[in-house]
């Protein structure tokens, strides 16, 4: 039988009960939080279950919201079983002022790069991982750049009028 | 800086380097046979390579976060910088994902249309990097041979939207116009010429023993590794793991099409050359079925009724309000996005190339992440190669087919 979302999410909540939140379904692919010092727990049973199987890692990284109080970042796994051809999208959120999430690369080598660029780009700590350090941008960058604090254009340009091509006056300079 | 900490930082030379039994050998950032600028710090007991860093991010351009202030259609032209080899994919990839975002179901025609594109560009992404393995091996006239029938494919694509690598091919919803005659003259006679040429290339290489003894054993790598370092596309599928995106997960009515999926054994450089040179064959055989399929649709369509992201058609839009209309909000960004999240992934020429957008119902998007195949996949080089000869260490990376476009983003 074929591996069904709401099967996954059972089997989830059957293991652990009460701490699995915001199961959903944006296109079809099942989506949950979890807390994130249980991260490793839950990929490993995603892992090992032999009904779930959750083995290929296709992607990992972060999505920053700054107004979400003490959960601004989140990590973001994307985990397929191949077998089954499911996909599944497991979240868990950190507070930028202590961004410390348990790496995955002891159970994917694939977390390696992944993570260091989510940290190179976001700052989350993975702790444990064995070669945290930036990736792409320069090494003597003292800041996370995809962080929403950090405004893709020149703020102190004041030729260019945004009202009508910004994303909402918050993100914009008045002069 | 003094002397010894700018070549410790920048030349990797550590203070006692003289002294130490290996040799530390930088292949790279710009060298002639990575293909691409990323560095390779290599540790070298004489000819064998003892142990390698690769160093990536030299031609960093951030997209994401680009991305992040552009509306949709603005984002294409940064997909085709990414696998700049097969930039169709990367722009049809991008515009199924916002597709899927949107809800917009294309015709059929579109979709056959759209899949004549992309395995072209998957033909002259393997060739190159077939015919790179090549000439890094010692064997140059094979690279010369096909290189002339990648010209014949950017002819294509420059007849479809007036440019040749960097494409920016299509739109959301569709293309900007349809084929028209001379596009279907060139893609028969491509379809006419390159089989033969490829046969051609074929006998060169395939059963030749200097290219043999260069290729097998080198770099190879087991299922069980492949998978847990992320590799998809050709060089997960000669491993002998049958997964691709365009069976397992169909996309722009590539169900309606029969193809097999090649897979070899080893996972060494020499399956990935011939996974990637039955693929060719594969898409050859796809491109035909769609040509057919495309003649029993109706002709003429060729984007999807969707005005509200769509742009009309310049002569309507200087003559009828409503395309005025519809332009004017399209432009300024007026249309209604849905919020949401959507993952979206397409076998490019490399592997799965993912697109994890996150719409907060505004312009842009919240968040764009890129699954960059070879970026997952190159983080095994060092794996692959320790123990290996200097020599087979540069094969080994020609055959994995890396873009430093694609995996710097």
């Amino acid at each position: 039988m074929a591996l069904t979302n709401e099967e996954i999410k059972q089997r989830l909540v059957e293991q652990f009960p009460e701490v699995l939140q915001e199961f959903e379904e944006p296109y079809g692919m099942l989506t949950f939080t979890g807390p994130r010092d249980l991260n490793l727990k839950i990929l490993q049973f995603l892992y090992d279950d032999d009904r779930l199987g959750f083995r290929f890692l296709t992607d990992l990284t972060a999505v920053h919201y700054p107004e979400k109080k003490d959960a601004e970042l989140a990590v973001v796994y994307h985990l397929h079983n191949m077998r089954e051809n499911v996909r599944i999208r497991f979240k868990i959120f950190a507070p930028v002022s202590d961004p410390k999430v348990y790496t995955a690369t002891a159970l994917f080598a694939t977390a390696n790069w992944m993570e260091r660029e989510t940290y190179d780009f976001f700052g989350v700590e993975f702790v444990g991982h064995p070669n945290l350090k930036r990736i792409l941008n320069v090494d003597e960058m003292d800041y996370f750049p995809l962080r929403k604090e950090y405004p893709l254009e020149d703020q102190t340009r004041i030729d260019k009028d945004d009202e009508m091509f910004g994303r909402g006056p918050d993100r914009m300079i008045h002069q | 800086m003094d002397e010894q900490a700018f070549k410790e930082r920048h030349m990797r030379l550590s203070r006692d380097s003289v002294e130490k039994e290996t040799t530390t050998l930088n292949l790279g950032p710009t060298h002639p046979a990575t293909h691409g600028v990323f560095q390779n710090i290599l540790e070298m007991d004489g000819e064998r390579v003892v142990s390698a860093e690769p160093t990536i991010g030299y031609i960093h351009r951030a997209f994401e976060k680009i991305a992040e202030r552009r509306p949709f259609y603005q984002v294409t032209p940064l997909t085709d910088r990414l696998n700049y080899c097969s930039a169709p994919i990367n722009n049809m990839g991008w515009h199924l994902t916002v597709e899927k975002l949107l809800g917009i179901q294309t015709p059929k025609r579109v979709d056959y249309m759209r899949i004549i594109i992309m395995e072209l560009s998957r033909i002259s992404d393997h060739l190159i990097c077939n015919s790179v393995v090549g000439v890094d091996s010692g064997a140059y006239s094979g690279f010369l041979y096909v290189m002339q029938y990648r010209e014949l494919i950017y002819e294509i694509y420059e007849e479809i939207c007036g440019s040749r690598l960097t494409t920016n091919i299509g739109r959301v919803g569709g293309f900007e116009r349809d084929f028209n005659d001379t596009v279907f003259r060139k893609i028969d006679k491509f379809l006419h010429e390159y089989p033969q040429v490829l046969k051609e290339f074929e006998n060169l290489f395939n059963r030749n023993r200097i290219f043999i003894d260069r290729t097998v054993g080198v770099g190879p790598i087991s299922q069980e590794r492949a998978l847990n370092y992320g590799f998809t596309g050709p060089n997960l599928r000669a491993t002998g793991v049958d997964y691709d995106v365009r069976v397992a997960s169909p996309y722009s009515s590539y169900e309606d099409m029969e193809f097999s999926v090649p897979v070899g054994s080893t996972g060494d450089s020499y399956d990935r050359f011939l996974v990637r040179n039955e693929e060719m064959w594969q898409s050859l055989h796809i491109i035909r079925q769609a040509l057919d399929l495309m003649k029993k649709e109706p002709p003429g369509v060729y984007h999807a009724d969707v005005p509200k992201y769509y742009l009309p058609r310049k002569e309507d839009v200087y003559t009828k309000m409503e395309a005025l209309i519809w332009h004017f909000k399209i432009v300024m960004g007026e249309v209604d996005i849905p919020p949401g999240e959507v993952y979206h992934s397409v076998e490019g020429a490399n592997g799965e190339l993912g697109f994890y957008l996150i719409s907060d119902g505004g312009r842009a998007a919240y968040r764009l992440h890129f699954r960059r195949p070879c970026f997952v996949y190159y983080q095994a080089y060092p794996e692959l190669v320790k123990g290996a000869l200097l020599s087979d260490a540069v094969v080994c990376m020609s055959s994995l087919n890396l873009i430093a476009g694609e995996m710097d983003a």
